[in-house]
């Protein structure tokens, strides 16, 4: 199957249908293998056992930009090719990134309160990543508003390529401005400055966090699809009674 | 640092990540379950879409059992 033929809604529910079982799956197998390695890396020099929060938190950071990374693209898919298939992809991911962002905000709380002394600071990398929450908040009730489903995608489209700009804002937030959040540790010139008995397990959670956010994707997508159907029927339900 | 003192910190953060991602699933399963049951539900009556029925499996089983 050529990747623009699931561009047809019908052939996009036959791939996901067939997909989603087999990703499912792997996440299960990359979480099992993901949570082991993390639960046996070595305690941190400075930080201790709370470096076992990092696990969970630098992928829902991570996931939390992703999804708005993908609305933005869908974004461009609504507005210059006015595809459903985009609109439906950027619905679709509005809440699975709003929930890794979440995420990422409760464990980062969780983890600054033993290092920091604080659960809370104004800082411009918690702030920013504060702002990433209420947009795709914004975002998702923007969907809801609207009735018209293509309508609800071109201003939610508008709205996702606008916030586009915190995620520079939040990925540069510590280097452009004096932070309590520590700097970049694991992208960034010169090399990362996590130990690899940390590193490996991290990525290793960040890859199962990743393939969880796809499996999640791909399903909601379908849910969504058929929603839309469903949308279609009692319209024309409608009209037949009228 | 002493990993005893921290704990319910990493319990607290594990035990949000297992809510969060619990919450998403249940999200997905249940509405995947009721958007096909609407559906299901349109085909008995007769609805169909222009370009052609698209059935699901149970409107087909409920279709062979009357038959």
């Amino acid at each position: 199957m050529a990747i623009a033929d699931l561009a047809n809604p019908s052939r996009f529910l036959s791939f996901a249908n067939r997909t989603i079982p087999w990703l499912g799956g792997l996440t299960l197998i990359v979480f099992a293998y993901g949570i082991d390695q993390a639960m046996l890396a070595p305690d941190d020099y400075q930080q201790g056992a709370t470096v076992k929060i990092m696990f969970l938190h630098v992928p829902s950071a991570w996931l939390g930009m992703l999804g708005w990374g993908v609305m933005s693209v869908a974004a461009l898919g609504t507005l210059v090719w006015r595809h459903p298939l985009a609109d439906v992809a950027a619905k679709a991911a509005a809440p699975i990134g709003a929930a890794f962002t979440l995420l990422c905000l409760v464990t980062g709380s969780l983890w600054g309160r033993p290092e920091w002394g604080t659960y809370w600071v104004w800082d411009a990398r918690l702030t920013s990543e504060l702002v990433l929450l209420l947009l795709y908040l914004g975002v998702i009730a923007l969907w809801r508003t609207v009735e018209d489903p293509s309508r609800a995608a071109r201003a939610a489209a508008i709205l996702t390529l606008v916030g586009a700009i915190d995620l520079p804002i939040i990925k540069f937030s510590v280097d452009w401005w004096n932070t309590l959040h520590q700097g970049s540790s694991v992208f960034r010139v010169g090399g990362s400055t996590i130990d690899s008995s940390i590193l490996i397990p991290l990525f290793i959670m960040a890859t199962a966090f990743t393939l969880l956010f796809f499996t999640l994707h791909l399903a909601a997508m379908r849910n969504e699809i058929l929603r839309r159907r469903v949308r279609t029927l009692r319209l024309l339900q409608a009209s037949a009674a009228s | 640092m002493n990993a005893a003192n921290h704990m319910g910190f990493i319990v607290a953060s594990y035990a949000a990540a297992i809510a969060v991602v619990g919450v998403l699933i249940a999200w997905v399963t249940l509405d995947y379950r009721a958007q096909r049951l609407r559906l299901a539900d349109l085909e008995m009556r007769g609805v169909t879409r222009r370009s052609g029925p698209v059935r699901s499996e149970r409107a087909i089983e409920q279709a062979k059992e009357k038959a």
